[in-house]
Formats: C-alpha cells, structure tokens, sequence
C-alpha cells in the first residue's frame, strides 16, 4: 500500500508539472480562454475492522491525486462559448491512471433561447442530496469515499435546449445513456446475493432511436415561489442483474418519470416540496424480481438559519412501492425484502467559523423504515484562497438490510488536500 | 455706548434672523438617513460594477474576491435585484448569488454552484450575517430599513474638508450593534463614516468611505473599508468600472442567468 501511495504521490507530481506547465504555455498563447484548475490528493481509510476479499481496496478504498484543468471561452459578442474539465487522475486504490472528461460542451445563446451540446453536468430538484425528478447520472462511490461534493455528478452526454418565451424556462435534454458509478467489490465491501463466481458483464442501453434519454422541465416563478414540472424517459441506472445462462448480466432497464416541485420563503426559512412518479414500463406488474417495481416518490424539505453563520436543513422523505404483494411473491429466498414505503429523514447543520474559513459540516441520512443511517461529518479549513484541506468520515450503520447499513463494512475516514489556481 | 449697544443687538439679532432659518433648513434625522439610503444603495434606475474585495486578518494575510455587481431599481416600490458573479478566487470562480430584496420582508436569495450546475435557494434571514466571510454584512453590501432604527441628528461638522451631518441610529430590536453613528455628507448625501458600537457601548466596526467620485450623474464611493476593531480584521473594498442606467433588464435577475452569465454584463 504504502509502495502504491509513494509510486501516486510521484506519478502525481510530474503530473502536476505537466498540467502546470501545459496552462501557463496556453494561457499566454490564447486569447479570451480562461484557464483555471487545480491538484487535489484525496485519500480516504477504511475504519471498519474487516477482512477484505482479493481484489478489494481494503485499507485505503480511495487513494489519489488528481489534476483538474479547466478551459472557458466566448465569442467576442458573447452568444458562443465552450468549456472543457478534464482530470487526470493517478488512482492507487485500484492502480490505475486515467484521463476523464468531467465536461466539454459547446453553447449558443440567443435573446430567448441558448442550446448546449456535448457532456454536461445537468441537476434539477430541490432536494439535496436526494433526487427524484433529477434522474442525471450520479457518482455513489465519489460521495461514499468522501471526495468533494462536485464529483456527485457525472456529466451526460446530451444535447441541451432552454427556451424562454416570456417569464417561464423550458428545457430539453436529449441525452446518451450513461450509467451511475455504482459501488462494485473493487472499492466496497456488501452482502451480495447473485451466485458467487460467475463472471459478470453488464449491457448498457444503445443509441437507437429508442433508446435516447429524453428529459424536460417547465419551470418559473409565482411571485416568489419556484414552480416546476418534470418529465425524464431514461433508464435506471444501477444494474439490474440476472443469471443468464453461464453468467450474470446486469442490464438498465427504463424507466419513465413525471413530476413538480416547489419552493419558496415560509417563515424565516425555505420550504421545499417534491414529487415524482417512477413508471417501471419492463416491470409493470412487478413480478420481475431483478426490475425496480414502478413507485411514488416525495419529499418535504426545510432550511433556516439558526444563527450567524449556522444553518439547518432537514428533510423527511419516502418512496411508496407499487404492486408490492407482487413483488414479496416473486423476490427469490436470500434477498433482502424492502419495505413497502421506504422512509428516510436528513440533517445537516453547517457551521461557518474564522471569517468562513473554517467549515464544520455535519449530514445525515436517518432510515426511518430501514432502521440504518449514514452519517457524513466533516471539517474544511482554508489556509488561504488557493490551498484548502478538509477532514471527514462516512460512517454507515444500523440494519444491515438496509441500503445505508449494507454499507457498513466501509466506513472510512478522508482526507482532501486541493490546491487550487 | 448706545450706538454700540444698538450695533450688538442688530448684531445678536442679525445672527438669531441667520440661525433661525439655517437651523430650520435642517432635515430631519429620518429624512437624512433616507436620503443617504438613497445615494448610498439606489442610485441611477440599475447599476454595474466590477467589486474587487480584499480580506485582510490581523497577521496581514490577504484573500481575495473579485466580483461583477449588477443591481436593478425595478420600480418605485424600494424593492431591489441584485446580481453578484465570482470572478475569483479560483476554487469560486462562476459562482453567482442572486437577490430580490424587499424594503419590508427578508429577501429572497439564491447561489449557483457552477460544478454542480446547482440552483439552491437559500435561507435569507441573516442580513447581519458577514458577506462571504468579510467584515461587511449583507446589509451593509445591499442596504438597511430606514424603518429598522431610530434616528437622531446628533450634530454638524467637517470631516475630512466636508460638511457633514453625524446621524445616532439605534436598532429598534435587539442585534449584533447597539447604536451606531454616521457621518453623512450634507451635500452628496453619502456616508463618509460610521462607528458602530456593541451592547457595551465599547467601538466594534468602523466604515470609512477612503474614495468617493462622481460616475455619471451621482457621486459614488469607490473605495471603502470596514475595520472590526476588536478583531483587528479589516476587509478593503474598491469598485471599478462603475457605471449606472445601463439599460439592464428584469430578466437578468432571475434563475436563466444565474445558471449562464449574461456575458453582455458579465466580464
């Protein structure tokens, strides 16, 4: 381990010259491009006493450093531009360097309309750090090992259109499939019940014309309430595995939503409400053990200010299953059932300290119904403008039934370190 | 003697007749500090300025915000529409806070988080909460109640060769000041100074307008610094480019901006 962090840390600093030396040569020869990134080491320890199979990241399920640089332009009149994010990642946990495109899209914009394409960060919704009509792809393993609240977000691949006649925002995302980064044995440890030593493949949605990801929302203000409807004809984009044949193979089966949410100012505080219909079109009946059944999705979110510079956000949310009978029937013996109305309720309290360059941040998922949690702790310290470092942990527990508490067996400790420029 | 008796009475007299109508020329406290609210925070219909802020802890060590202001008068209503883009630092760079601010209720307040492409509304009861870690608040960057304080004209005097009103404000409810005492100029109508003071009376903020121009049609401060004085922290702030009636829009100030600059304004 320690031989694979010191081959990173050196990987990782002609890296960072590279990466320097790159943006200062095209600084100085391009016009109107902003350059800007930065290098970060993050590494995060598991913490939980277990014996790790082969071929998992054990005591250090994420070990890495990583250089970001980032490209902005404009026409001169200002109605075209372009951004590219790229990194270069040095991963130890599971020895491998890559180069991954974070974003690199192109954009025109006119008086009443701006269209986008290439790979985007897209996020709707109002709740936080809980989706239901943002159904865009999402990096799990990013959030479950600590790393910086940005990396929760993948970009899709999409064309994107916004249309503002009068006062509303109409948006239009035709988008390729794109799966989340789901937690898989390389990093994690989980119960697994699908038939050990079967080699394993997954099939990702095509690019047929069926298959297209196409997501709308219809958004704008009623004094000053936030008013929006949804709609998303995507995929589930965890695997949803079967044994076939000689093998396992994980296909993303679609998956159609409608929703609305709002937001506004009650009392002292903003009041957030969400909610979303999930039709499983390949499981209707829900009779189909490995397809997610069609569900109700809602929440209730509330955040104020307690006192100068602390803030508390709380949210209750639930997802009421369809066709549950069907689904006890039908699930096969060794899988654990999930509740008929899942319920889950967050925290976080945000404490600003030291002119704001000291940030306690303290969030927690509670599994009302599942009867597990999971707790995200963390302190960040800004040295100054360009350097910060920042402690946390992700601590799982309660019901191993539950999808925190499955999670247990990789509580970890982390520790970020970005340099930004 | 008696002529020079008559002189000194025509004299007392004279200045009594010169005193009287100059005294009774004074506006009151209240129309004072409205006055100054005015030239202070609402000057022209819109405004643009590029913000350049600087952090400054009692070791001397800097941090920096560089910031595109945009601020619209929709109506005649006070309500105000602020637009405030981070140029820098780096690890901020894009980030855009967006303000609806009404003269009697809190504001309305929003932040984009450009990595996430994330629109978050947020909780806005904190006017005397610091501006992005500075010693200015949210209301000292976009403006007070007249209604919020009671005011008093303490006295008239000159404070760096300018004729000034020093105005004691008093907050009708209990916060962080428990009064304060500003400087304003008998002409400009701008704050040239104020002290604020704690629940102990002891000094704990001073303002001081280090740079004031005329931009257009009004007199702009366009350098200023808020010293905490029991800190020894102090945050220096210098706008540049100011420029006012641009011909800025309502729909600038709403969520399609926020998520993508307007690059006309945004430079």
């Amino acid at each position: 381990m320690i031989r694979a962090m010191r081959r990173a840390a050196r990987a990782a600093a002609s890296m960072v010259a590279v990466l320097f030396a790159l943006a200062s040569y095209v600084t100085a020869a391009a016009q109107g491009v902003a350059w800007d990134g930065f290098a970060q080491s993050h590494v995060a320890g598991r913490t939980s006493r277990v014996d790790c199979p082969t071929g998992t990241a054990c005591d250090f399920p994420a070990a890495e450093l990583r250089g970001q640089l980032k490209a902005e332009g404009r026409n001169s009149p200002g109605n075209a531009g372009f951004l590219g994010r790229f990194d270069l990642v040095r991963d130890a946990a599971i020895d491998d360097t890559r180069l991954v495109t974070r974003e690199a899209f192109g954009g025109l914009t006119f008086e009443k309309a701006a269209a986008r394409l290439g790979r985007q960060v897209i996020t709707w919704g109002v709740g936080d750090l809980l989706f239901i009509n943002d159904t865009f792809p999402r990096d799990w393993v990013a959030l479950f090992t600590g790393q910086p609240m940005q990396y929760l977000k993948l970009g899709s691949d999409a064309f994107k259109l916004n249309v503002f006649p009068g006062a509303a925002n109409l948006e239009l995302v035709i988008a390729d499939f794109r799966p989340d980064n789901t937690p898989t044995s390389r990093r994690f440890i989980f119960a697994d019940p699908l038939p050990a030593g079967l080699p394993r493949r997954v099939v990702e949605p095509g690019n047929g014309a069926g298959e297209l990801e196409v997501s709308g929302r219809l958004s704008g203000y009623l004094d000053n309430w936030e008013l929006a409807g949804y709609f998303s004809r995507t995929h589930f984009r965890s695997p949803a595995w079967r044994v076939a044949g000689t093998g396992v193979v994980g296909t993303f089966p679609r998956l159609d939503t409608v929703g609305a949410s709002v937001t506004g100012p009650l009392g002292k505080g903003v009041l957030s409400l969400e909610a979303g219909y999930y039709d499983s079109p390949q499981d209707r009946a829900g009779r189909d053990p490995s397809i997610e059944n069609s569900q109700f999705r809602g929440l209730v979110g509330y955040s104020r200010q307690l006192w100068e510079d602390a803030t508390l956000g709380l949210q209750v949310y639930g997802e009421r299953m369809r066709n549950y009978a069907a689904y006890r029937e039908t699930l096969p013996a060794g899988f654990p059932a999930k509740d008929h109305v899942r319920k889950v309720a967050t925290v976080r309290f945000t404490h600003l300290f030291a002119h704001q360059t000291i940030t306690f941040n303290f969030f927690a998922f509670l599994g009302l119904s599942e009867k597990d949690r999971y707790l995200i702790p963390s302190l960040r310290y800004a040295f100054s403008d360009n350097l910060w470092t920042e402690a946390g942990a992700n601590l799982f527990g309660g019901k191993r039934e539950g999808m925190f508490g499955s999670m247990q067996d990789n509580r970890n400790i982390y520790l970020t370190v970005r340099y930004a420029f | 003697m008696k002529p020079l008796r008559r002189i000194a009475l025509l004299g007392f007299a004279a200045a009594v007749m010169v005193s009287i109508p100059a005294r009774a020329a004074d506006p009151s406290a209240d129309e004072i500090v409205k006055r100054s609210l005015e030239a202070f925070y609402y000057a022209g219909s819109d405004m643009r300025a590029k913000v350049q802020m600087k952090l400054i802890n009692p070791q001397g060590q800097i941090r920096q915000r560089d910031m595109t202001m945009l601020r619209l008068n929709p109506g005649k209503s006070g309500d105000q529409r602020y637009y405030i883009y981070f140029h820098g630092p780096a690890d901020v760079k894009g980030t855009s806070f967006l303000v609806w601010k009404y003269p009697a209720k809190d504001s309305d307040r929003w932040i984009f988080i450009p990595t996430l492409r994330l629109v978050k509304r947020i909780a806005a009861d904190d006017k005397r909460s610091s501006f992005v870690g500075s010693d200015f608040t949210y209301e000292d960057v976009s403006g007070r109640n007249l209604e919020d304080e009671t005011h008093a004209l303490a006295r008239k005097e000159d404070l760096g060769g300018r004729p000034t009103y020093v105005i004691e404000s008093k907050p009708k409810v209990v916060v962080d000041y428990s009064r304060r005492l500003s400087w304003i100029d008998r002409e400009r109508w701008l704050p040239l100074k104020e002290e604020y003071f704690d629940a102990r009376n002891e000094p704990q903020r001073t303002f001081v307008a280090d740079k004031v121009e005329q931009k257009g049609k009004y007199w702009t401060v366009t350098a200023r610094s808020m010293k905490n004085l029991q800190s020894a922290h102090r945050t220096e702030v210098v706008f540049q480019e100011v420029e006012y009636d641009v011909g800025l829009k309502q729909d600038i100030f709403t969520e399609r901006y926020l998520r993508d600059a307007p690059s006309q304004w945004i430079r």
